[in-house]
């Protein structure tokens, strides 16, 4: 097999010019299968025959839930990566996917006590899908504070690698804690064997919704990669190249 | 829209402030990153 392209896109300056290629492509189709996953959601699905019209905080709760795992995953990856290989652009991608799964972590936090509140009677319980996915948060809050605490961003990155991949552990416990464990949180609805428990006008929305963050998580982890390689690479000749061509600095979008 | 849509069936809060704090993630994880790198690229100019 020919790795060339795999070498190439390693290089910091290669894999900038790609991600800003990409990005602008990820980031509109998102936004326009979001924008139909979410009408979808709030005027075309049915309500539940059960939870009425609370149900639909189903098509931002499930989306942020599961990228706030993946992107856990994505994060521990990368840091293995960069711990083993030294490779600077895994150390960026790390570093990047931090704020991007924070965000979507409270966001499935939020959502949930806002969709546990009416339906089960209060917006927390320490239950073990709750706690969890809290401690999930927290993981992402250490791996962000932990870079910002380091003036050497490469040392910073070793530590950040380390606690990302010991963290690792609490992905599958987030996972299965609703079969492993009584739960007040119902089972898996979407990633289960056979047939999926929810009828397709009400599906069809949240797979647009599932793709689209997905797609709008990749946009937000090239852009904050491409920032923290501008950084990481600020003495070198291709920046130094880019940041001239853009002259105006402020004027560049 | 009908005001019954808005109504939610009587969770309007809870759909509508989850659907709310939603768009600014969304939002937030689209622009903060551009200020970013506005402001790494000022500082890149000042080196110079």
């Amino acid at each position: 097999m020919n790795w060339t392209w795999f070498h190439r896109l390693g290089s910091p300056p290669s894999f900038y010019r790609f991600a800003g290629r990409l990005a602008p492509w990820l980031g509109g189709f998102g936004l326009l299968l979001l924008a139909y996953g979410w009408y979808a959601g709030l005027v075309l699905a049915p309500p539940d025959y059960q939870q009425k019209d609370a149900f639909r905080i189903i098509y931002v709760h499930v989306p942020a839930a599961a990228v706030s795992l993946s992107l856990y995953v994505l994060m521990a990856v990368a840091g293995a990566v960069a711990l083993i290989w030294r490779m600077k652009l895994a150390e960026a991608v790390m570093v990047a996917t931090a704020p991007v799964g924070a965000s979507f972590t409270a966001l499935a936090l939020v959502t949930g006590m806002l969709w546990g509140k009416p339906m089960w009677g209060a917006y927390w319980v320490w239950d073990a899908r709750l706690t969890s996915e809290l401690v999930l948060l927290f993981l992402y809050c250490g791996v962000i504070g932990l870079h910002a605490a380091f003036d050497d961003a490469r040392a910073g990155a070793r530590a950040c690698a380390l606690l990302a991949i010991v963290g690792l552990v609490n992905v599958p416990i987030v996972h299965f804690s609703v079969e492993w464990w009584n739960s007040l949180h119902q089972g898996s609805t979407v990633l289960k064997f056979g047939r999926p428990a929810i009828s397709a006008d009400m599906a069809r929305p949240l797979y647009a919704g599932l793709l689209a963050t997905y797609c709008l998580c990749a946009h937000a982890i090239l852009r904050r990669a491409q920032n923290e390689l501008l950084l990481r690479e600020r003495n070198t000749r291709w920046v130094r190249e880019l940041a001239t061509e853009l002259g105006g600095g402020a004027r560049v979008s | 829209m009908s005001p019954e849509f808005w109504k939610m069936g009587g969770y309007a809060l809870y759909v509508w402030g989850s659907f709310g704090i939603a768009a600014g993630i969304y939002l937030w994880n689209l622009i903060a990153p551009r200020l970013r790198r506005r402001a790494i690229l000022e500082t890149l100019l000042d080196d110079e």
